[in-house]
């Protein structure tokens, strides 16, 4: 299997979706001519012409509100956000229009909504978002956020073909970190199916996005002083694989939820509340979160560091557990 | 024969006063409705803004897009939406388009190609935000080679809202076939238009957006269809969006429950006079088209209709307390969208 990059990824999902369903097309600022801002979306333009790849005004409510229009109308629009801070500016659209839409009126809105999430870049306060959380209280609406190249590709084709509206998140810190082995063949990662990335005994550790890497090395660590961490990628934010969150907590009787988004109202608040209720009794010690700090997205180097969680934060926690 | 509307037939001049009658019978039931309590939540009259709202949506084929906003009643009157669809969803049916989910005319009805059916999507109440749905729908459409031009009703007060302009915009820029009507019908809600901007003409919304826009007095039907089919046929040669602005009043209070008592001693008195649908049928009776006889029959023929519509809805069951959770995401059959329509006794 070739092995290309998360970024490549997903510009190969899109190529491959406009394929196979006329249908598809894609929308967003800078996206056609320059080929996106990271260029997600690179030679779309000149291979589906510009009725299929539209340049837009910098006009988030209209990017995804007429992509709601479009797809009343049976296309299958994928909206670019620049940064996925964006998604702000069009919020109403899609909590009030696209996420009530089937509920009130049976009318589904098969739109994907997709942009660089995540910090540890230099991006500040208005370009390193997270922005799960706005959308985990909002019925109608699913999420997403892939961790290798080989979801990247997978997860982006099954919203694409997917019949309600998908947000996915792409972590800007992975685009060109992170490559494996992608197969060229088509194939989707289901929406709702968390992944088992790490076997372990002792704890699991629940997580999504680049913070997977950080669970990872800190699972390395915890495993020179016999420590055997589990990790939990769930992929899918919404719907979140229950099923999976129990099924580790069962095994291991120890959870520490990491995210990158800031703490309190974060997605690890419904993950602790959904152990309490599902697997309390396999519990033997306190859910333990790792978060972000709560405030803003600093810009110095030092300061996002701080605010960021890091192997070293994740493995102290661990011990936490381990030793309670 | 310069205007549109001197190529309107006799019969289809009574059609037009026929919609309008309509949604003024409609919304007179509705009111007594609501006194029996049996109207769920507010409800919103259009009273004064038939005529524009029926002489707009006149200019569309019948399988164009329709987003109107909630007093728009005759708008859907002229889409062919039945009357008992709009009792249904005022009264909370589980047999509603809503299914019992949503109010009034928060309705959906989204045809397939080659289906003799309007597309409508009725409002949500973030007002601005049917503009860029309109000019999404506008466009899919041309993308997938259909026939339809695309027609959003917006009030003055939703002007103010981004995506109002910022869905104007894009129409323009794509050159959408969409023809959004803004009203201008003095309040919005009780804030009057000068609060709302600083411009007297709200046609003038749409002057940077590089699109036609015109102001007609929208309590004159005939002079309403007139701009808006030309407007829409525009859009339907790909010339692109357009808007027109509608010089009308809101005759009540915005719900209800609202006296308008912020409404100026007088100026109710001096629309009264401007009430489009006797002004239409005194144009009509002067130039011949029609004869007093034919508009009372009309206005027999909607009661009647009404009164019936109006009693089958009631009839009907509330939605099941267990369906609550149904139809949040696909893969569920309970999503399915229903819409009745009928066919007037005019034929167009």
């Amino acid at each position: 299997m070739p092995i290309i990059s998360y970024l490549e990824a997903i510009r190969q999902a899109l190529f491959d979706e406009m394929e196979r369903d006329e249908r598809v097309f894609v929308m967003g600022e800078d996206i056609g001519v320059y080929g996106g801002a990271f260029k997600a979306t690179e030679g779309l333009l000149e291979k589906y012409g510009e009725q299929r790849v539209i340049d837009t005004p910098i006009s988030e409510a209209a990017i995804v509100g007429s992509a709601i229009g479009a797809s009343y109308m049976g296309l299958r629009p994928v909206c670019e956000m620049q940064f996925i801070d964006f998604i702000a500016c069009c919020f109403d659209m899609l909590t009030n229009f696209a996420a009530k839409s089937r509920y009130r009126n049976g009318a589904g809105v098969p739109i994907v909504v997709r942009g660089p999430c995540g910090g540890g870049v230099g991006g500040g306060p208005f370009h390193s978002l997270n922005p799960e959380s706005f959308f985990l209280n909002t019925p109608g609406l699913k999420m997403v956020e892939p961790s290798t190249a080989y979801d990247a590709k997978g997860l982006l084709k099954a919203a694409i073909r997917d019949d309600d509206p998908v947000l996915y998140f792409e972590h800007k810190y992975l685009y060109r970190r992170i490559k494996d082995d992608v197969p060229d063949e088509d194939y989707v990662v289901p929406l709702g199916k968390a992944a088992v990335r790490r076997e372990g005994r002792d704890v699991s550790i629940v997580t999504f996005g680049a913070m997977v890497y950080t669970a990872l090395d800190a699972a390395t660590e915890l495993a020179r002083n016999g420590i055997e961490a589990e990790v939990l990628d769930l992929r899918s934010l919404a719907p979140l694989d229950r099923e999976a969150v129990v099924a580790t907590v069962a095994k291991t009787s120890r959870a520490l939820l990491l995210h990158e988004a800031t703490r309190t109202g974060g997605i690890a608040g419904e993950l602790a509340a959904i152990i309490a209720e599902e697997a309390f009794e396999y519990l033997d010690a306190p859910v333990v979160r790792v978060a972000s700090a709560d405030t803003p997205v600093p810009y110095a180097p030092p300061l996002e560091a701080a605010f960021l969680p890091n192997v070293e934060k994740v493995v102290s926690a661990a011990r936490r557990l381990v030793e309670y | 024969m310069n205007s549109p509307s001197e190529w309107l037939t006799d019969n289809e001049v009574l059609e037009m006063y026929y919609f309008a009658r309509l949604a003024r019978e409609i919304e007179e039931r509705l009111v007594i409705l609501f006194r029996q309590s049996k109207v769920i939540g507010g409800l919103y009259r259009s009273l004064g803004q038939e005529g524009e709202s029926v002489a707009t949506a006149y200019a569309l084929k019948r399988t164009d897009a329709v987003l109107p906003l909630i007093r728009n009643m005759g708008a859907l009157t002229t889409m062919g939406v039945r009357p008992r669809e709009i009792f249904r969803q005022y009264m909370a049916k589980g047999t509603s388009n809503s299914r019992g989910r949503d109010l009034n005319i928060h309705i959906v009805n989204l045809p397939r190609e080659g289906v003799d059916e309007p597309v409508v999507v009725g409002p949500i109440s973030m007002l601005g935000d049917s503009v860029p749905v309109a000019a999404g729908i506008a466009m899919g459409a041309r993308m997938r080679g259909r026939d339809l031009v695309a027609m959003a009703w917006i009030g003055d007060g939703a002007t103010s809202t981004g995506p109002f302009h910022e869905g104007l915009n894009f129409a323009a820029v794509r050159k959408a076939p969409l023809v959004v009507i803004a009203e201008d019908n003095k309040y919005a809600y009780s804030t009057p238009i000068s609060k709302q901007m600083a411009i007297t003409k709200i046609d003038e919304r749409a002057a940077s957006y590089g699109v036609p826009h015109e102001l007609v007095d929208g309590n004159d039907m005939l002079a309403v269809y007139d701009a808006a089919k030309r407007l829409v046929d525009r859009a339907r040669a790909g010339e692109g969006a357009s808007l027109l602005g509608v010089d009308t009043m809101r005759m009540q209070g915005h719900a209800q429950h609202d006296d308008a008592r912020y409404v100026p001693p007088g100026m109710l008195d001096e629309w009264v006079k401007k009430d489009p649908l006797p002004r239409f049928r005194r144009a009509l009776t002067e130039k011949g088209k029609a004869r007093e006889k034919d508009f009372d029959d009309v206005d027999r023929l909607a009661k009647e209709l009404v009164a019936r519509e109006a009693d089958l809805a009631a009839e009907e069951p509330a939605p099941e307390p267990q369906t609550v959770t149904r139809g949040v995401y696909a893969g569920d059959d309970f999503a399915v969208l229903r819409l009745e329509f009928m066919e007037s006794p005019f034929r167009r």
